[in-house]
């Protein structure tokens, strides 16, 4: 088995046995990612002296028996995460020579778990995109291909960095954040699981923001188990994040085994919308069937007010990224234009520092807060997400995991869907709702579509019931048994 | 008598309303656990949240939840256990994040009512519509160097209590009274220490004229007016140039204005038109602010007794006038020395003695109540000497200038001088007898009716003992022998 075929779980067992070392592994993750990175473009920064001191580090506390099941594991953590001394940018110009003196708290975790950080992945500029093309940096590419087409394919966003460099072997796992599907649209479009956990189950201190009532860590594999050993890591109460839940976290591999037999999963009608990929769509029965077979009860259940979770989640979303990207003005760290003032210096500064779509976002944010408008968008919107949670608790009254398509296509082309800029939004349209809700979401690789690309399925739990939703998403991952890789990958 | 002004076209009566910034007293910023004490080298109570750092996240500061609430009830007003904090953006290279974090549509505290006495001895109650808890900003200094301007963080996200008023002030003196009524309630509860030279506390004044009658007409806003004086200037002024701009046929225009106290006049600072869109919005970072009532009821119960329940109280206790009380609780540590020197003596002498002689030497001595040369304890003991009668009034404030200077005990002094009142009746006897026989021509006048000249033979009596005659008992022996 080549080193590259490995599992975190499978990594950890070789490295507890000394069948293999940390330093074997992070040498040859950051060969893979020497060789990759050129083209795919996953990583914005590399720290592959960093990665081998820590691999080292990691060898010493192996040998010293104090290990957990992540340390010495290479991992790809997000640009989006501040990392101490490690420039992070969240893909944004603005950002370009921010050396952050601390440590996220998620991050820290990992660091304090043993985990090994080859890099820093590159995302969508502030993670405001589902493709990865708004990045300073460039876009990524998707290692995947389309069957007998060279075509370079997104790989997703915004955790499309991630999302790639695990997909292409580059590391054996990687952080991610979702806001309204930037874990679960991108692992979906590589072949990969990712989970994104109950808002406030990991703390946002350190996660540069985008929109900090929606915004959630968490983590990206290449199979449910390794999801449930990173969250492990990741979650937890911190007081410095006042949204982060104070709840015990539990051990979330126990729940992987399971199975799903008595449990009841909803298939919300209203996810089936009109002109759907009839591919999407049959996937979608074949993972209710899978699922019943494994002993589930399917129960058809409403979410009526899904149909508004896209507008919603774009006025919410853009409303506090508004404000939240207001402190990129040049006066204390980041980028700085001069200029013959302060307005023409903030002016300048932002002008050259943000990219298109994160304009259009503070230009749309700032709209919906504006005098005069802020009743009809921000808090009609507000009122709406509180109708789109209802039906969620409302539905979980009934189920006890509701069942449904990641993404409404495959991985598109980069280039595709560029024209205007709603057609690249519908891209949230399965994985929004649940942020809004703040309810558990994970989507799992679960068959190809015609052209050989990954599809995936989601599942979506009650709050703070990762449990369950590991426990059907390994059920669908055992009967799916998705083992396709892609064309571009380390081997 | 109501203050009114005087125009070409009648009589203008003011209304005013008072937003006052109280900064918060903690150990900590309302959101960081840098420090927020005053001073410092620049930039050196700035944490990564306080600078609005990219991933920082503020958490509330308990401490500064408890003082608003703390000032909340020494407003008499309404605690809200459900309040939120909003953000509140605008860009200004002294704001970090670009957003001031506040409290919009939910404050902490709700409505209440203080009292403020006039000159003239009116009581008259100002409305409170609210109190709300915000961060500061930071401080930008524009001549510290030639092309650049410098900022300080070290007050950026210190907590502030601004305290709204309803428009129920009529008067510049009015505007004063309510300033330093809520300065005297907010330092008796130790939650701001008033200081308004250092700016931690400091007043919007929203100042409109009308005619007797009317509703209110447009108001304009005076930012940041950093004295008492001031703000009652402020108001005058503000008056004057909105009845001037009326009866010149003009309209006043809502704009915020600038107090400049060295001219003596308010400017215009930016008008409605340019007035920010501040785009709020509930403050995602933070939950929001739910308090228990029991938690509520623990800090009431801990509270000290405010400035009007204490001159009440010493009114009713010791039996001094309202107006003495009042000036003897002006401020906490005025009141407790009074207290010391009060409780179980007599609380009018204990009054005389303190606004007396008492204040006349800090004033003499340039000392203050903390670094005075006679302490509480030792002028009650000098009470104790009078009341006892081991001497009499006149000697007290002869012992007294003496504690003043050397700072010994009044007893001490009172032995080593030989200045116990006598009381033996013989020895006044002859003291009275000796000064009628030299004054046998004053003897004579007063007998044939000149009444007055009795104070003169008590006098001499009294300086012939050295002062030290019981004057009661000097006085009975002058009446019994002028027979």
């Amino acid at each position: 088995m080549s080193i590259f075929d490995l599992t975190i779980a499978v990594a950890a067992r070789a490295l507890a046995a000394k069948q293999i070392s940390s330093v074997e592994l992070v040498t040859a993750y950051n060969g893979a990612v020497a060789a990759l990175n050129p083209r795919l473009n996953a990583f914005i920064t590399t720290t592959p002296d960093l990665a081998l001191a820590q691999a080292k580090a990691a060898d010493a506390r192996i040998a010293a028996g104090e290990a957990t099941p992540l340390t010495g594991i290479p991992l790809a953590m997000k640009d989006l995460f501040c990392t101490a001394g490690v420039r992070t940018t969240a893909a944004s110009k603005i950002l370009e020579p921010f050396i952050p003196p601390y440590e996220s708290t998620v991050s820290g975790k990992l660091k304090t778990a043993g985990a090994v950080m080859l890099g820093k992945a590159n995302l969508d500029e502030f993670a405001m995109g589902s493709s990865n093309i708004t990045s300073g940096y460039g876009p990524v590419e998707n290692p995947w291909k389309r069957t007998g087409s060279d075509a370079r394919l997104v790989p997703g966003g915004s955790s499309g960095g991630s999302a790639a460099a695990v997909a292409a072997r580059m590391a054996l796992g990687a952080t991610g954040t979702d806001t309204g599907g930037s874990i679960r649209q991108p692992a979906a479009f590589t072949g990969l699981a990712g989970i994104k956990p109950t808002y406030g189950r990991c703390s946002r201190y350190g996660i540069i923001a985008f929109a900090s009532s929606l915004d959630q860590a968490g983590p990206m594999a290449r199979n449910v188990e390794d999801c449930a050993l990173l969250l492990n890591a990741m979650a937890g109460f911190d007081e410095r994040d006042s949204t982060s839940a104070q709840r015990a976290v539990p051990d979330f591999t126990t729940a992987l085994n399971r199975g799903v037999k008595g449990l009841r999963i909803g298939i919300p009608a209203e996810y089936r919308l009109e002109g759907t990929n009839p591919e999407i769509l049959a996937l979608w029965d074949k993972g209710l069937a899978w699922l019943r077979a494994a002993g589930a009860e399917i129960v058809d259940i409403s979410l009526p007010h899904t149909q508004y979770g896209l507008p919603v989640y774009y006025i919410v979303a853009p409303a506090e990224a508004s404000s939240n990207l207001a402190r990129y003005d040049g006066v204390r760290f980041g980028a700085r234009v001069d200029g013959v003032d302060l307005i023409d210096m903030y002016e300048r500064t932002r002008a050259a520092g943000f990219g298109a779509e994160v304009k259009r976002r503070i230009m749309i944010g700032t709209y919906v807060l504006s005098h005069g408008y802020y009743d009809a968008y921000y808090l009609k919107a507000q009122k709406v997400r509180n109708l789109i949670l209802r039906d969620f608790t409302e539905a979980f009254a009934k189920v006890d995991a509701i069942l449904t398509p990641t993404a409404p296509s495959a991985a598109f082309g980069l280039g595709e869907k560029m024209d205007d800029p709603v057609t690249m939004y519908l891209n949230d349209v399965f994985t929004v709702p649940a942020s809004l809700a703040g309810v558990p979401a994970m989507s799992v690789p679960a068959g190809l579509s015609s052209e050989g690309l990954p599809l995936g399925l989601q599942v979506i739990g009650r709050h703070f019931d990762e449990e369950t939703v590991f426990a059907v998403s390994a059920a669908l991952e055992k009967a799916a048994g998705f083992t396709a890789l892609p064309e571009l990958r380390a081997k | 008598m109501a203050y009114t002004l005087e125009g070409r076209t009648g009589t203008w009566e003011v209304v005013c309303g008072l937003e006052i910034h109280a900064q918060v007293i903690s150990e900590s910023k309302l959101f960081s656990g840098a420090s927020a004490t005053y001073g410092g080298a620049p930039n050196d109570h700035v944490s990564f949240v306080d600078a609005g750092f990219p991933g920082m996240l503020p958490v509330i500061n308990q401490e500064c939840v408890a003082q608003a609430v703390r000032t909340g009830l020494g407003l008499k007003a309404q605690i809200n256990l459900f309040s939120r904090f909003d953000r509140k953006n605008y860009f200004y290279a002294d704001l970090p994040n670009g957003y001031q974090i506040s409290q919009f549509e939910h404050p902490i505290v709700g409505t209440g009512v203080v009292e403020i006495e006039l000159q003239d001895g009116t009581i008259k109650h100002i409305g409170i519509t609210r109190l709300h808890l915000e961060q500061d900003a930071g401080k930008s200094m524009h001549d510290q160097h030639a092309a650049k301007s410098v900022i300080d963080l070290n007050r950026a996200g210190v907590a502030l209590m601004e305290i709204v008023s309803e428009p129920d002030i009529r008067s510049p003196e009015e505007a004063g009274a309510y300033l330093r009524k809520i300065r005297q309630i907010v330092r008796y509860l130790g939650t701001c220490d008033g200081n308004m030279e250092e700016g931690s506390m400091r007043a919007d004044v929203n100042v409109s004229v009308r005619k007797a009658g009317e509703e209110f007409r447009t108001r304009c806003e005076i930012k940041n007016v950093n004295s008492v004086r001031f703000v009652m200037h402020a108001v005058e002024t503000e008056a004057l140039r909105q009845i001037e701009v009326w009866e010149s046929g003009g309209a006043v225009k809502q704009e915020t204005r600038l107090y400049d106290p060295a001219r003596g006049e308010t400017r215009s600072m930016r008008s409605k038109e340019d007035a920010h869109d501040y785009r709020y919005f509930p403050e995602p970072d933070l939950l929001p602010l739910i308090l228990e009532q029991d938690w509520v009821d623990a800090l009431a119960a801990k509270l000290p007794e405010l400035p009007d329940e204490k001159r009440r109280r010493f009114c009713a206790e010791y039996g001094i006038p309202f107006y003495d009380a009042g000036v003897l609780v002006a401020d906490q540590a005025m009141a407790d020395f009074y207290e010391t020197v009060a409780k179980g003596r007599d609380g009018k002498l204990a009054a005389n003695w303190i606004s007396g002689d008492f204040f006349a030497a800090l004033n003499r001595t340039g000392t203050t109540l903390e670094t005075s040369p006679v302490s509480a304890a030792a002028l009650g003991e000098l009470l104790d000497l009078i009341t006892d009668k081991t001497i009499n009034g006149r000697i007290a404030k002869d012992v007294f200038e003496e504690m003043v200077e050397t700072g010994k005990p009044a007893a001490a002094i009172v032995e080593e001088k030989g200045l116990r009142q006598v009381t033996d009746t013989g020895a006044i006897d002859a003291a009275v007898t000796k000064v009628l026989a030299e004054n046998a021509d004053k003897v004579a006048e007063y007998k044939s009716g000149k009444d007055k000249l009795f104070g003169f033979f008590v006098g001499q009596v009294m300086k012939a003992m050295q002062g030290k005659g019981n004057p009661a008992l000097v006085n009975e022996a002058v009446t019994k022998q002028l027979g």
